[in-house]
């Protein structure tokens, strides 16, 4: 075995690589940008070597820095992680020359998986389903609708130099097909000057889901059974699963098999996985060969047992697979949430800095990793599993110069309903501030009932939130456990506001027993019955709820038993209550004695004052520059002013014509988010 | 003896009626809560004790007599606030538009004189058309008499003022003297004289929310420290802020139990100062991470925000914290900052509440708006309101402490008790920049030189030690032990007895 392996990436694979190979006893090396000197990888390395400047293309793709640190470190071993230079020839190749181990597959499977057309010529050749399609020249409408009988409907007829939607029909029937043709043509030629036609399969109900294979150098080759990643945001998975909702045993074994036989056909020896879309009728096609470890692969790891990053240098280091295809079984529902560092309230923009604040959910070692003693660290053992693949840490940053992801957040449970029920107990108890994150995005989707309910294609998220994200609506149950909840919290928190010095003796504050909660526009009306160890909450329809926490006053975190289903709160406080973080919603939960909560209804509902006719700054940042005066007339498109953050320039356009009224920033001044730069009229 | 009882019960209700339905609804059409209403909110439940109900003016000009309404447009008295007990005078509108009669203003001076001699603070509920015109020159001396107090009291007990309606004219002299101004948006507005006077005067159109209103003075005039959505939060936030402050300037500030380790570790804070030395960071995140359960009572959040300030707890006693913003302005002073700064010390030193300053500071904003302004006199102000404090004062360094203005930050020449440094902090006289290229002139021209004699400055000054070394840093301490250290630092110091010599009172360059 190697003594010391390299890992020529950063972030969370680092980690995650770094950890299986310190429990199978070898050293590491990291190697990071100035960017990253204060990462975790870095830490957590037995060795770091700095390879140079933040950019990318200036360290950690740059072959020769990465050789040189090989060098200078002594690694027998390169595990490239994903992405950086992990699909590279060239870099593989390079290590060959050395004679430094590549942790993932010859240069030759990575070539020929590299190239989309080559890709699909192999497996077409190696028996795998591709997506039915004519490449050839079409000569005319009726050529075209017999093409289309052979494909079988839907088909897609695409302009060879297509693009964006234009030049492209999907056609359910001869007519279509015919009519489809024609004007595909028109436009293909009018567009792009190029009226060259092709047809392929129309997918319908597109699902994403992939193989997991791992072959050694020696012929042996498995899968892993599946991951769905149908829930994507622009190509970008955000939600993975396995198994699939969708697949059934027969699909998953030709799925499965299909991919073993392409990947013997490259000669591919390492994990690699198979990408397929799948339609509504359970029909797949082959989309693409990723010659490298996956993101999403923890998934997997935590329904088979089996350390993935473990085989991959086990495979590099030339020992043959110990397991068999029949050794692989698939226990228990494992999902995988990305926590990416993007703001889902403002369109998902990437929103990078300071973690102020970063407290993952404890992990909870459960199922076939648990058994298999392949879990990493030492989690207490549970029911279910949770797992947090991370590369950063309370203080730590997310830089602009790479993958805005926080963490790879997994929960595995004994079946699907389970394993959504653990991730949602554990984002409620992931704690990150500072930064804008998808958090309660994703927590919305695992309540989403096309999500629970397993119906979902790639276009989920396009479908379910056309106009971006909103927040979640709680319902009426929620909603009382939060207001009994809140309803304690705040009577602890004025109690011990009673127990100040300087009180008047004998003429102390003392604190009701009735209050009410208003939040998400509800108003509950409770009466509280305290003792030792926890509240009785009576609300005015005469159900009572049973309310137990250790909370603290200042503690973010809440957790709370409430009728003894336990939840976790995430608390801020605010005037004359709290705000609750919860499920994907954030609300405002007000808790009053009646007769403030009967004076606070005499205070007007101020609406948010109307931001379409301000330029609002989108992040903090300086103004380097402003472009217009008030009084002008400023046109669609046209630059208004710049806006200096994170070292980068951005220019603020006008969305629509509009006139400028008023001016409230000028170049050196320095603003929040959302600070009114500018209003119009 | 029944009829004599009921009898009162009957004055009783129609002083509370104030100005009567109609004008009750008017009152809450705009958004603003009575009076009583107001108290009720302000002071724990059951706790209001009245004066002068039946008060009532004695004017006879103008058929004044023919309109005698009980409380004459004020109401005040005593209750608490969890448990503590403050003085309070809430002006009512709905009764001859709140304004100010010469019995109206002896109510007022009745707490005040009551507050002052017993020792708790003043809370004034301003809601008043201004002068009762009809009783001219009584109206005025009311005014009088209300400011000549808000001047004994300064400094004796604390004085709050909530501006919850027009405060206009002399009546803005009230709440002006008093230690803070908070104000409800959209329905508050101060002014010495409002938009047809300044028309008339300057021809100058302006809406009253724009010459007075929250906006304005939380942020433009710095007159008020805070601005709130409506009544309801307005007055939860003022028993917030009373939560923090002594009673008087004899007793030493609340405490109260708290949830917090003072020896609690924040290794994120280690961080928290870049690597790039001209790179912001938000300063907010150590007085939040280092303070009691992360609670800061901000005052004047939205002005000069290059200087924060503002109330928290450590251990449970109320801490005033004055602190360098790296965000904005890159934490430099200047008129604005060295102002909020200084008169929020005073207040400290005043009431005897220990003072935590925060230091990334890299010297005076330069410029010919600065001293044609005065800044030499208005920066003075923050170096003598730190130099006369007597109170405990701890100083952390993080970053930069440059120059005179690493002097005026409570600096050890300051009698600053505890001195710490961050291993991030440069203690030095500028810049390593500025400074190469004074001492290293003759090799202005030469790039290379110049960076070498950089780095070499850099090396040597660009450190906590040189002033370690010299002790006017104490300890060098690590950013994640903060919160620790500066709670040892003030239990340490809660025993502190310094003294100034006798003086009638100081001359602080005003």
């Amino acid at each position: 075995m190697f003594d010391k392996i390299l890992i020529a990436n950063r972030g969370e694979i680092a980690c995650r690589v770094i950890k299986t190979a310190r429990k199978m006893g070898i050293k590491t090396v990291a190697v990071y940008s100035d960017a990253d000197a204060q990462a975790l990888h870095v830490q957590m390395a037995d060795e770091a070597i700095h390879i140079g400047p933040p950019p990318a293309n200036q360290s950690y793709i740059v072959i020769d820095k990465i050789m040189d640190a090989i060098k200078q470190s002594g690694a027998q071993a390169v595990h490239p992680g994903y992405g950086f230079l992990s699909e590279n020839k060239l870099f593989a190749e390079a290590l060959e020359a050395a004679d430094v181990a590549f942790i993932g597959p010859p240069a030759g499977a990575i070539e020929s998986m590299g190239d989309k057309i080559t890709s699909k010529k192999i497996a077409q050749e190696a028996g795998v389903s591709t997506v039915p399609g004519y490449m050839g020249l079409i000569e005319d409408a009726e050529e075209a609708v017999k093409i289309s009988n052979e494909i079988g409907y839907p088909v897609m007829i695409k302009a060879s130099a297509g693009g964006g939607g234009k030049g492209m029909r999907i056609a359910w029937n001869d007519d279509e097909a015919r009519e489809g043709f024609q004007s595909s043509k028109n436009e293909a030629a009018n567009s792009f000057g190029d009226d060259r036609i092709f047809i392929e399969k129309f997918v319908t109900q597109p699902r994403h889901i992939e193989i997991q294979v791992l072959a050694d150098q020696h012929g042996n080759c498995i899968y892993l059974g599946e991951r769905e990643c149908s829930i994507q945001r622009r190509n970008q998975k955000v939600v993975e699963e396995a198994p699939s909702p969708f697949l059934d045993e027969a699909t998953r074994k030709a799925m499965g098999e299909q991919s073993v036989a392409l990947a013997k056909a490259v000669g591919y020896a390492s994990a690699g996985t198979v990408e397929f879309i799948v339609d509504g009728e359970r029909n797949f096609y082959f989309l693409e060969m990723n010659t490298r470890l996956q993101v999403e692969h923890p998934v997997t790891e935590l329904i088979t047992g089996v350390d993935l990053v473990e085989q991959m240098i086990r495979v590099a280091n030339g020992e043959p697979l110990t397991m068999t295809q029949d050794d692989v079984t698939l226990t228990g529902w494992a999902i995988e949430n990305r926590l990416y560092a993007e703001d889902p309230y403002r369109g998902f923009l990437p929103s990078i800095g300071r973690l102020t604040q970063y407290r993952p959910p404890i992990e909870v070692a459960a199922g076939p990793m648990a058994e298999a003693g392949t879990w990493h660290g030492d989690a207490p053992e549970g029911e279910t599993a949770v797992r947090n693949d991370t590369g950063v840490y309370e203080g730590g940053e997310i830089s602009m110069y790479y993958d805005p992801m926080i963490a790879k957040l997994c929960t595995w449970g004994a079946d699907r309903p389970a394993a959504i029920e653990a991730m949602r107990n554990a984002l409620d108890g992931f704690e990150v501030e500072g930064i804008g994150h998808n958090l309660p995005f994703v927590a919305a989707v695992m309540d989403h009932e096309k999500f629970t309910s397993g119906n979902m294609t790639t276009a989920f998220i396009e479908e379910e939130y056309p106009d971006g994200f909103e927040g979640v609506t709680l319902d009426d149950g929620q909603l009382r456990q939060i207001a009994a909840a809140c309803v304690a919290m705040h009577r602890v928190a004025e109690i011990r506001r009673t127990r100040v010095t300087g009180r008047m003796d004998n003429h102390t504050r003392r604190v009701g027993n009735n209050w009410v909660a208003t939040l998400q526009g509800e108003e509950f009306a409770v009466a509280v019955a305290a003792d030792q160890s926890g509240a009785d909450v009576s609300f005015d329809d005469g159900s009572v709820m049973r309310v137990e926490s250790d909370w603290t006053p200042g503690q973010t975190l809440a957790r709370v038993s409430v009728d003894g289903a336990e939840i976790a709160l995430k608390v801020r406080k605010i005037t004359g209550g709290f705000n609750i973080r919860f499920r994907g919603a954030d609300l405002k939960v007000h808790v009053r004695s009646p007769r403030q909560a009967e004076l606070a209804k005499l205070m007007p509902e101020k609406l948010p004052p109307d931001t379409s006719k301000m330029l609002l700054c989108p992040m903090p940042g300086l103004i380097v520059k402003v472009d217009v005066e008030v009084g002008d007339e400023v046109q669609e498109g046209q630059a208004l002013c710049t806006v200096e953050a994170m070292k980068m320039e951005n220019i603020l356009r006008a969305e629509k014509k509009a006139t400028v009224t008023k001016i409230n920033a000028g170049a050196g001044d320095s603003l929040a988010v959302d600070d009114v730069i500018m209003e119009f009229e | 003896m029944k009829d004599i009882l009921n009898e009162l019960e009957d004055r009783r209700n129609a002083a509370r009626m104030g100005g009567g339905e109609r004008r009750i609804a008017s009152q809450h059409a705009k958004g603003k809560l009575t009076a009583r209403e107001r108290i009720e909110l302000l002071l724990d439940e059951g706790s209001f004790e009245e004066f002068d109900m039946f008060v009532a003016h004695r004017s006879t000009d103008f058929g004044m007599e023919k309109n005698r309404p009980a409380g004459d447009g004020v109401v005040t008295g005593w209750g608490t606030i969890n448990g503590r007990m403050v003085y309070v005078f809430s002006q009512d509108f709905t009764v001859l538009g709140g304004s100010v009669s010469a019995t109206h203003a002896q109510k007022i001076c009745k707490i005040m004189d009551m507050a002052v001699q017993n020792g708790a603070p003043v809370i004034g509920l301003n809601d008043s058309g201004g002068a009762r015109i009809q009783e001219g020159v009584d109206s005025l001396a009311g005014y009088g008499e209300v400011f000549q107090r808000n001047i004994v009291a300064s400094g004796v007990v604390p004085q709050i003022s909530v501006i919850m309606g027009p405060c206009a004219g002399g009546a803005v002299y009230s709440p002006a003297m008093t230690d803070f101004i908070f104000m409800v948006k959209d329905s508050s507005y101060m002014f010495v004289t409002g938009p047809d006077v300044v028309k008339t005067v300057t021809n100058e159109v302006v809406t009253a929310e724009e010459l007075g209103g929250a906006s304005t003075h939380t942020k433009k005039s710095s007159v008020a420290d805070g601005a709130f959505e409506n009544d309801v939060e307005a007055l939860a936030e003022v028993r917030r802020l009373v939560d923090f402050l002594p009673s008087n300037n004899q007793q030493k500030a609340p405490t109260r139990p708290f949830f917090d380790d003072p020896a609690r570790v924040d290794s994120s804070l280690d961080t928290l100062v870049p690597a790039n030395p001209n790179t912001p960071y938000d300063m907010k995140e150590l007085i939040l991470k280092v303070a009691d359960e992360g609670d800061f009572y901000e005052i004047q959040e939205d002005f000069a925000k290059n200087m924060i300030t503002g109330f928290i707890r450590m251990e449970g006693s109320t801490v005033g914290v004055v602190a360098n913003q790296p965000m904005v302005l890159a934490g430099c002073l200047d008129i604005d900052s060295a102002r909020k700064a200084a008169r929020f010390v005073r207040f400290c030193d005043a009431f005897d509440i220990p003072i935590l300053t925060l230091v990334d500071v890299p010297g005076f904003l330069p410029g010919k708006s600065q001293e044609y302004d005065g800044i030499i006199k208005h920066g003075a102000k923050l170096l003598y309101a730190y130099g006369e404090a007597t109170v405990p004062k701890v100083t952390v360094i993080t970053r930069k402490a440059y120059g005179g203005a690493y002097v005026v930050m409570s600096s050890k020449h300051l009698r600053g008790d505890f001195n710490y440094a961050w291993p991030t902090s440069e203690i030095a006289v500028m810049g390593a920049k500025g400074a190469t290229e004074i001492i290293h002139r003759a090799d202005l021209g030469d790039e290379e030189k110049i960076a070498q004699h950089t780095a070499d400055y850099e090396d040597r000054f660009a450190n906590p030690f040189v002033a370690a070394e010299r002790g006017f840093i104490d300890e060098v301490i690590m950013p994640q032990s903060t919160r620790r250290r500066v709670c040892r630092a003030f239990a340490s110091l809660r025993t502190k007895q310094a003294k100034m010599p006798w003086k009638k009172h100081d001359n602080i360059p005003l």
